[in-house]
């Protein structure tokens, strides 16, 4: 017998649960400004996170994903991308949204029932939050098509949870970008936990990276919750490809340490002890204690930043709650570009019913 | 060579010649699909393409409906304007999230920040002998979606200037081709980049007793039922419904309103049908006018036969003309 092939994952991590590096770190390590911009990102976003949550709970936002858990992947995300890259999210992203230049008061318009939430001013190309799982992936491989067809050094990044890589959108998604040597960078959340179902019954794979051997694509595993890991994993594929070198599956493993959303109870379903090991790994607490034992950070700043970070988040709340429902003939003018005629007497129609206001 | 002169072509034709005529004029459009660059599409739709404009912009995709379905998706929200392939419309299931979630939806969600000038393409409808799954005409799904145009075009000139129209339109169209006259007629055709208007109905024949309304491969028993009547005295009006959403009922209104009766003719199943909201829409705005209930004949409530019993399914002629005399008798 001949063996034609095989295949590697590899895994990495630079700092253990203490924040400690485990030996040398990679260059982005002395890239001081990149990492205190990086850790107040996750603070913002772990205040934002709170904060909405709270508004859900009074009434005041609908139903709403936790980022607890993702700030450390979705920050490197957010950093390692090139502002000419895109973006193709799916619905736990907040952290490299807010990176990217969306504003708190459009994600929490999105969350509050506001389709304005998705008109991302500051960044036009990136796709909107895709809540039908790993459908988005068969779109990060049409914009990365396009992107080959007119010969850009850019690439796309797009973010799927573990559930998602059940579905055959991943897999078609991650097979076409092998064969037509495609510049995007799948970026697998694996936070272990689909809703109620755990990773163990998503795949009998070992691991969700080597799914991306059998599509002709690298597969690589890094600890989501080590900002060094991820964001080195991430610029080097990015670097790959948009040098026209291909794509790459990049797996960080994490935890989800909220519910699924606030609809969701997941006391239900993990036990309170998975969760506490999970706490003491989170990646927010590691960078910080790296932070203090590199000598970038003291209790004031941190105090500061908190204070800061609760400023920013006080006024998006203030202006989403600010902002006055669209009328409701906009859910007709939206849906084309202009209204056929067949529709023009249903718009009318609800011009009419609501002449006041929305109800 | 963009051929600019106006010749006889078949609907099959007519299709690549509007697809060469666009991708010549228009760099963003780029077509993808099952075998449809060196093999030219399994119909010849695409034949010719790879060759004048290569892979780049005339891919061969693999064999994923779906993604094919997504996939256009991306490059569309990049300003490409992709028309692409569904091999038959028995496949295109695969592809409804991504058409219903994102295709349809994509520029409202946003706010218009993005949004999918694509083209979907499948042949449809039966009457080819075709294998199992590869005869059906169920275009009534995709008219229940908000956001998406429905357009069949029944004859090689309205494939011309209706694909231009739907490659050009900045919405994504769902563009069915009857697959049953493919071949069966041609047309003359001018090869000059003209297309013909979306969202409006055809009436391809006067007429004063009875309207016949229809779409698709249907339209040629339809416009045959009308010459018979025409001989038995029977002045028929035939409408091509052609965009099937959304419904321009102000040509169907009128066309009643002068009739007072009306017959609706359609290869797909009765029960949801397309013909079931034009019955609906004609009830509601014409029903004054009305001389007679109206009629319908349509495909049975049942799958799809294999071929051989497919002529039993499909509307025959002579089912056309008993229910056109059955409502002008009333």
């Amino acid at each position: 017998m001949r063996q034609i092939h095989e295949f590697r994952v590899d895994s990495v991590c630079y700092l253990d649960d203490q924040g400690a590096p485990l030996g040398d770190l990679p260059p982005q390590a002395k890239d001081t400004d990149r990492l205190l911009a990086a850790y107040r990102n996750m603070v913002l976003t772990r205040t934002f996170d709170a904060k909405t949550i709270a508004l859900q709970r009074t009434g005041k936002c609908g139903t709403y994903p936790s980022v607890l858990g993702h700030e450390v992947t979705g920050t490197a995300i957010g950093q390692s991308m090139a502002r000419s890259d895109v973006f193709v999210p799916y619905y736990r992203d907040q952290a490299t949204h807010i990176l990217r230049g969306v504003s708190l008061t459009e994600l929490l318009l999105y969350w509050g029932g506001d389709e304005r939430g998705s008109a991302w001013k500051h960044c036009p190309e990136d796709l909107p939050i895709a809540v039908p799982i790993a459908t988005q992936s068969c779109h990060a491989v049409g914009v990365a098509a396009a992107m080959r067809i007119r010969g850009e050094s850019r690439a796309v990044v797009c973010c799927i949870g573990d559930g998602g890589t059940s579905k055959g959108d991943f897999s078609e998604s991650n097979n076409l970008a092998g064969a037509w040597h495609l510049p995007v960078v799948f970026m697998v959340i694996n936070n272990q936990w689909a809703i109620s179902t755990p990773r163990s019954i998503q795949t009998g794979a070992d691991t969700i990276a080597q799914k991306a051997i059998g599509a002709g694509l690298p597969g690589h595993i890094v600890d989501g919750n080590d900002f060094f890991a991820v964001t080195e994993a991430l610029d080097n594929a990015l670097e790959r490809a948009r040098a026209g070198k291909g794509g790459a599956v990049i797996e960080a493993l994490t935890y989800r340490l909220g519910d699924h959303t606030t609809a969701d109870d997941a006391t239900r379903y993990r036990s309170s002890d998975d969760l506490r090991q999970a706490w003491e790994k989170d990646g927010v607490k590691r960078l910080q204690n790296y932070l203090h034992r590199a000598g970038f950070w003291s209790a004031e700043r941190e105090t500061s930043l908190q204070a800061d970070c609760r400023r920013i988040v006080d006024q998006a709340v203030e202006d989403y709650l600010a902002t006055e429902a669209e009328p409701p003939t906009a859910m007709m003018d939206y849906l084309f570009e202009t209204l056929p005629e067949a529709l023009k007497s249903q718009r009318e129609r609800i011009a009419d019913k609501y002449r006041g206001g929305a109800l | 060579m963009s051929r600019l002169d106006s010749r006889d072509v078949t609907l099959v034709e007519a299709v690549n010649m509007a697809l060469e005529w666009e991708m010549a004029h228009d760099e963003s459009v780029v077509v993808l699909g099952e075998d449809i660059a060196t093999n030219g599409g399994v119909f010849r739709a695409t034949a010719g393409l790879k060759d004048r404009f290569g892979f780049k912009r005339v891919m061969d995709t693999p064999l994923a409906e779906n993604l094919i379905a997504g996939t256009a998706i991306g490059m569309a929200t990049q300003g490409l304007k992709p028309v692409a392939e569904f091999q038959f419309m028995g496949f295109i299931y695969a592809g409804m999230e991504q058409i219903i979630s994102h295709a349809a939806r994509m520029r409202n969600r946003t706010r218009g920040r993005l949004h999918c000038p694509l083209v979907y393409r499948a042949p449809f409808g039966g009457g080819i002998h075709a294998p199992e799954h590869h005869s059906e005409s169920t275009e009534a799904l995709f008219t229940h979606i908000p956001g998406l145009r429905v357009v069949i075009p029944s004859s090689p000139q309205r494939a011309y200037g209706q694909l231009l129209a739907a490659i050009r339109n900045p919405d994504p169209v769902i563009f069915l081709e009857p697959k049953r006259i493919y071949r069966a007629v041609t047309q003359s055709v001018e090869n000059n980049g003209e297309a013909i208007p979306l969202d409006t109905c055809f009436t391809l024949r006067e007429g004063s007793d009875v309207t016949l309304i229809s779409w698709g491969a249907s339209i040629m028993e339809t416009l045959e039922a009308a010459d018979v009547l025409a001989e038995q005295g029977i002045s028929a009006e035939v409408i091509d419904v052609c965009t099937i959403s959304p419904l321009d009922r102000e040509t169907l209104l009128c066309s009643v309103t002068k009739t007072g009766r009306a017959v609706i003719v359609h290869e797909a199943c009765r029960n949801g049908g397309v013909g079931a909201e034009i019955a609906a829409s004609i009830a509601e705005g014409a029903w004054l006018e009305l001389k007679a209930p109206v009629a319908r004949v349509t495909g049975y409530d049942t799958v799809m036969p294999y071929y051989r019993n497919e002529q039993a399914y499909l509307p025959q002629v002579d089912d056309i003309l008993e229910a056109a005399k059955r409502v002008i008798a009333l």
